[in-house]
């Protein structure tokens, strides 16, 4: 039975295979490669179907930035949930590099950051140690924000 | 000052409701004490020594005589009936209940006040000048900009798990009240050859384990992006600040690290992207911001009258004379000046306030400066707009509850952290050493003589009481397990900020008070023409300090 994640709102069984970080084998189906995979791999990779890439902490986007259009999917690791620089990685995925993929959270996040991962321009969590249906409700734990970001744009002082 | 509107309040409501619901997650085992960590921390809330401490903060230091009273409610029933005031013009209580906070902080709801991002690594509260839009050095008043800058880190979805807490200061007159050098990013306040304002933007101070003097990252920044460069100066601290090494992970260490000149064509590579965008700030959104700060209905009074009828009362009564010179300055309004209470009574902790002293202040504000208070980084209260006229009467209230001790800016008006005595980080005891020193020094003419004096002390090397800066520091050590002090000399937090020098190995607690001593009375023997403890310092360098002190 595949794995359930949230994404865009909604409860959702996970099609998409997560390659570890020494993966040497590529297996057929949807998968989702480390970045060292896609980088020693690419003139396979390129142009596969159904293909995603993951970012540890320390691997901004920049590292795929000419590459987006060979993925569905960009997956950023969170190794320790105190970590944030996948925060910035997904302001910069959407903002700096207009990437309009699905944008996965993975690793050890907590659910009390889905609010803030969201405004990050995440849409897909694949969150692991919490009840995924009470977890939705974190989305609404504030109903607006004083600051522009990727789900709303304009910041509260030009929307009243 | 800033008075929420119905979405500020939503806000703060909808946060008590959140952290209520990861309070009792966490009491019914579904998150981690790891997990709870961060989110008790951002909402002020410590496990201390004894008991957690939550801190609420007093947004750059400016509230009222209703907050006031709430906290004297709140300190009476949730804990032990005490407040302190700390070095970021937060308030902290040392006794509350983890189960509690939820409650206090719908307390605390009730009158527009929060303990939010008063710990953690994320933005802190953005403090500045007590004195603001009262001081008589003013340029503007800065307070404006604070809340601006309060609104955009509130919640700031990207940096709430930055890889260390970030501080930011703003000032905005000729003396620098604020220590802008001493913090992540200091802000100065100013304006251009066409008269426009401005900000001068510093990044990379701070104190704790690795004291650094900001480094200016532009010399004039128009105003109206002051948002967008913020939000890059954070960007790139979120991406490549270190997080292998908590000690190592404030944004001086990685301002140091690439230099100042790389970092920021790093900000400004990021700003490029973000400039001229939505965040930037509007003109409206400026005079939004300022309709809260409006100067309060100054009555028109005679200056010189006022000065001369305080003259007599100075000369019929010189202790209200000291006070007057001491713990009263310059306002900018005529016949108006701006008290200090001093929170620096000896017998008592620096900074530490009772439930019945601060229903004291919260009245004396309403009588006598609009019902508004400060709190200030050196742990005393302000009454910003005080007529002249009724400063003898303010006087004497003080004195009843404890807050007239003529000694601003002197010896024994110290800033000092809590300490072992309460802190968890703690390596030694701060208070019992603050408290010898006052008792020694407690003779007001030899203090006098000293001239203004900062003394700082901190319990470790994270740096809370500002040692580092005290024009004499004291930091305590631990060795093998005992407590011992170090001293060092020559700090300064104003425009022409300094780091203290060690003067040598460390003392017993005991032994500091009469190390201080021999100090003060190097500095005595060497001084000339009134020259001051930190100038003389400056001119004759440690040597001689240390030859009296460690002399066989």
């Amino acid at each position: 039975m595949p794995s359930k994640i949230i994404k865009d709102g909604v409860i959702v069984d996970d099609q998409w295979l997560l390659l570890p970080q020494d993966t040497t084998d590529i297996p057929e189906g949807p998968i989702i490669v480390p970045l060292s995979l896609w980088e020693s791999k690419k003139d396979i990779l390129a142009g596969r179907e159904a293909l995603g890439v993951w970012l540890d902490s320390d691997e901004p986007p920049e590292h795929i930035a000419s590459a987006l259009e060979n993925f569905d999917l960009v997956a950023i690791n969170f190794p320790v949930f105190v970590d944030g620089r996948g925060f910035s990685y997904g302001r910069d995925l959407r903002e700096k590099y207009h990437y309009q993929g699905e944008v996965r959270a993975i690793g050890e996040f907590i659910r009390d950051q889905l609010f803030f991962l969201q405004r990050c321009g995440f849409n897909a969590y694949a969150l692991s140690g919490a009840e995924l249906e009470s977890a939705l409700d974190t989305f609404k734990d504030f109903s607006d924000s004083y600051q522009a970001a990727i789900d709303q744009p304009e910041p509260y002082f030009r929307r009243h | 000052m800033y008075i929420y509107n119905q979405y500020d309040q939503q806000l703060v409501d909808e946060r008590v409701a959140q952290y209520r619901g990861q309070t009792e997650r966490y009491l019914a085992g579904e998150i981690s004490d790891d997990q709870f960590l961060p989110l008790r921390l951002q909402n002020g809330l410590y496990i201390q020594r004894l008991a957690p401490m939550l801190r609420v903060a007093i947004p750059y230091g400016t509230f009222n005589s209703q907050q006031m009273r709430k906290l004297a409610h709140i300190s009476r029933h949730y804990d032990k009936g005490y407040g302190h005031f700390s070095t970021r013009q937060n308030i902290q209580l040392n006794w509350p209940q983890l189960e509690e906070v939820p409650d206090i902080l719908a307390e605390l709801a009730e009158v527009q006040m929060h303990a939010i991002q008063t710990s953690g690594n994320c933005i802190r509260n953005t403090t500045t000048d007590q004195f603001a839009g009262a001081a008589a050095d003013e340029l503007e008043d800065p307070r404006p900009y604070c809340e601006i800058v309060r609104k955009w880190s509130t919640f700031h979805p990207e940096f709430a798990f930055l890889p260390r807490k970030f501080k930011i200061a703003f000032c905005a007159s000729k003396a620098d009240r604020a220590a802008i050098q001493m913090h992540d990013i200091g802000i100065e306040v100013v304006h251009n050859a066409s008269g426009e304002t401005g900000f001068r933007i510093l990044v990379g101070g701070g104190l704790g384990r690795t004291p650094v003097i900001g480094t200016e990252i532009i010399e004039f920044l128009p105003k109206q992006h002051l948002i967008t460069y913020l939000e890059a100066i954070l960007r790139v601290y979120n991406q490549l600040g270190r997080r292998d090494n908590k000690y190592k992970a404030r944004i001086k260490i990685l301002v140091r690290a690439m230099g100042i000149d790389a970092f920021r064509d790093k900000v400004e590579q990021q700003w490029a992207l973000l400039k001229d965008g939505p965040s930037t700030l509007t003109e409206e959104e400026f005079e939004r911001s300022k309709s809260y700060f409006h100067s309060p209905e100054y009555i028109e009074v005679d200056d010189s009258d006022a000065d001369l009828k305080l003259q007599q009362q100075a000369l019929q009564d010189p202790g209200f004379g000291n006070w007057l010179k001491r713990n009263v300055d310059a306002h900018q309004a005529p016949g108006y000046a701006i008290v200090t209470l001093s929170l620096k009574t000896t017998g008592y902790a620096p900074g530490d306030i009772s439930d019945v002293q601060m229903e004291a202040v919260a009245d004396m504000a309403e009588q006598f400066s609009f019902g508004e208070i400060r709190a200030s980084h050196q742990q005393n209260l302000v009454l910003a707009h005080v007529r002249k006229e009724q400063l003898f009467a303010l006087w004497e209230q003080a004195k009843t509850f404890g807050f007239a001790t003529p000694n601003i800016n002197y010896l024994t008006d110290m800033i000092c952290c809590p300490g072992g005595d309460f802190c968890a980080l703690a390596n030694a005891k701060s208070l019992p050493v603050a408290d010898a020193i006052q008792r020694k020094f407690d003779d007001i003419d030899y203090m006098y003589d000293l001239g203004e004096i900062d003394l700082n002390i901190s319990g470790c090397m994270n740096a809370c009481g500002h040692h580092h800066i005290g024009h004499i520091g004291i930091l305590g050590v631990d060795k093998k397990g005992k407590e011992f002090y170090q001293i060092s000399l020559g700090g300064s937090q104003d425009r022409d900020a300094s780091l203290g020098k060690i003067l040598g190995p460390s003392f017993s607690q005991a032994e500091v008070p009469d190390v201080i001593e021999k100090i003060l009375n190097t500095y005595i023997s060497l001084r000339i023409d009134g020259e001051s403890f930190l100038d003389t310092y400056r001119r004759a360098g440690l040597a001689p300090y240390k030859e009296s002190v460690y002399a066989k």
